[in-house]
């Protein structure tokens, strides 16, 4: 299935998936069924922020206010891409 | 370069599985079930209260991942207040069944409960070998259940497990499952524990049966595509290198037997001199980090050569015990899958003698399906 990703999409966290923190991981965590992927902090910082209801651009600036940056759109729209492909994040109509 | 010698182990991280064998109480009785032939003999099982005791305390300790299963675990009347807790603790819930006792009003509640996701066993794809096999007439009834999954929104998730008697019907038990809509398919090759280890003589694919297997499955895939995705787990008897059991006894794994022996793996009951402790008596976090039946084989210090000095033993830790206790007599060997074992030729016999055809008629030796009776009888 070929999905086209734009600035307007609105991400959000995939059917079977849940995203949370674990405190003796000291990390974000994505489960699955009878798996898990533990998350670096900008993977966390981006799907913490797919809640379908804001769009890519949105995600974007907001991650560029949090960490006092400009120009994480390239980096956050591969990040997306490869989320998409995993089926951690889909697109809400 | 010589790599150096085991070093002491690090400490040991939490048990981010957790797999609550709730019951070895089961309505089929399948011959390659991996659950102890003694089960008749095991002890109580917990109360919902002390299984829930366990939810918390693992918790705590950071487990995340959790399985419930058995026996089948649809048999525990209090399955839906066992993952309704878990499900308000954070646990993602995992249930695998062989389907029998999952009604519609048992799969809305468990819905309600906060259930994450199902893993439904089938024996073959033909009626009449599935209900040889698990020795019920269960066959109609599993397609029921499968629907019914799907229905509720669940993906479906089958689990096949194969041997010599279904291996070659892998074609159509991948076209079952396509009709049936699954979205993931598991098929299991049958490892040698418990009943199995008792009907390997009947059980050991040959060798030309694995390469059909493996070639249909290849054949399907390129059908499919994305559709469906197909885990096809080969046999380890045919490898060369033992597999990575449960990466380490001690290292993720937690295993709740259903009278509440805590072990690092579902089979490690067997493993000599040690005694497991029982949540009945010892808090989860004194058992994982203090108790000696979980250190024993956490690290390297117990390896024997050849996996001591090895520059693969990081990586698959020396494979199984339990395969290596059964085999050998002594769970601090290699896993004799290992070509480097000074006992691989253990396996690479009983893989020659599954050449043969047929291996172990079933005048000279029955398949012994799980039971009451067989059961009594002790390894």
């Amino acid at each position: 299935m070929m999905v086209v990703v734009n600035t307007a999409a609105r991400p959000a966290i995939g059917d079977g998936f849940r995203l949370q923190w674990e405190p003796a991981q000291e990390a974000h965590v994505l489960l699955y069924p009878e798996g898990m992927v533990r998350l670096s902090r900008s993977a966390a910082a981006i799907l913490t922020r797919c809640d379908g209801e804001h769009t890519i651009a949105d995600i974007v600036a907001d991650i560029e206010r949090a960490y006092a940056a400009t120009g994480l759109s390239s980096d956050v729209f591969a990040f997306i891409e490869l989320a998409v492909e995993r089926s951690w994040v889909e697109f809400r109509a | 370069m010589s790599e150096p010698a085991a070093t002491p182990s690090p400490p040991a991280g939490p048990p981010l599985w957790l797999l609550l064998e709730l019951t070895y109480r089961c309505p089929l009785h399948c011959v390659f079930c991996y659950n102890p032939t003694d089960f008749e003999n095991v002890g109580r099982e917990l109360e919902t209260a002390e299984w829930l005791r366990v939810l918390e305390e693992a918790r705590a300790l950071g487990s995340v991942q959790l399985g419930l299963s058995g026996g089948e675990p649809l048999v525990r009347e209090d399955l839906e207040t066992i993952v309704a807790a878990a499900h308000r603790l954070g646990f993602y819930t995992n249930l695998i069944t062989s389907g029998v006792g999952l009604t519609e009003p048992r799969l809305q509640a468990l819905k309600e409960a906060g259930l994450d996701h199902i893993q439904l066993s089938f024996q073959d794809s033909t009626r009449r070998m599935n209900d040889f096999l698990s020795s019920t007439r269960t066959f109609e009834l599993k397609l029921k259940v499968a629907a019914l999954i799907k229905e509720y929104g669940y993906p479906m998730v089958l689990n096949v497990v194969l041997h010599r008697l279904n291996i070659d019907h892998v074609e159509d038990i991948l076209e079952m499952a396509e009709r049936m809509g699954a979205e993931y398919v598991e098929l299991a090759n049958t490892q040698y524990y418990g009943w199995a280890w008792r009907n390997r003589g009947q059980l050991m694919p040959s060798r030309a049966q694995l390469n059909r297997a493996e070639e249909a499955t290849a054949r399907f895939r390129e059908r499919v595509g994305a559709r469906m995705r197909i885990f096809f787990v080969v046999p380890d008897y045919f490898e060369t290198r033992p597999k990575p059991c449960m990466n380490g006894l001690g290292r993720i794994f937690l295993s709740i037997a259903p009278d509440g022996i805590a072990l690092p793996c579902q089979a490690a009951r067997m493993l000599p001199g040690l005694t497991f402790p029982s949540v009945r008596e010892a808090s989860i976090r004194s058992i994982w980090y203090d108790s000696p039946a979980f250190n024993h084989y956490r690290g390297e210090g117990w390896m024997k050569e050849p996996c001591r000095s090895c520059p693969e033993r990081g990586r698959d830790f020396g494979g199984c015990r339990c395969q290596a206790y059964l085999l050998t007599g002594d769970p601090a060997n290699a896993d004799p899958v290992c070509e480097l074992s000074p006992h691989h030729h253990l396996v690479t016999e009983a893989v020659m003698r599954a050449e043969r055809e047929p291996t172990v008629t079933p005048a000279e030796q029955p398949l012994i399906f799980r039971d009451h009776r067989g059961s009594s009888a002790r390894e």
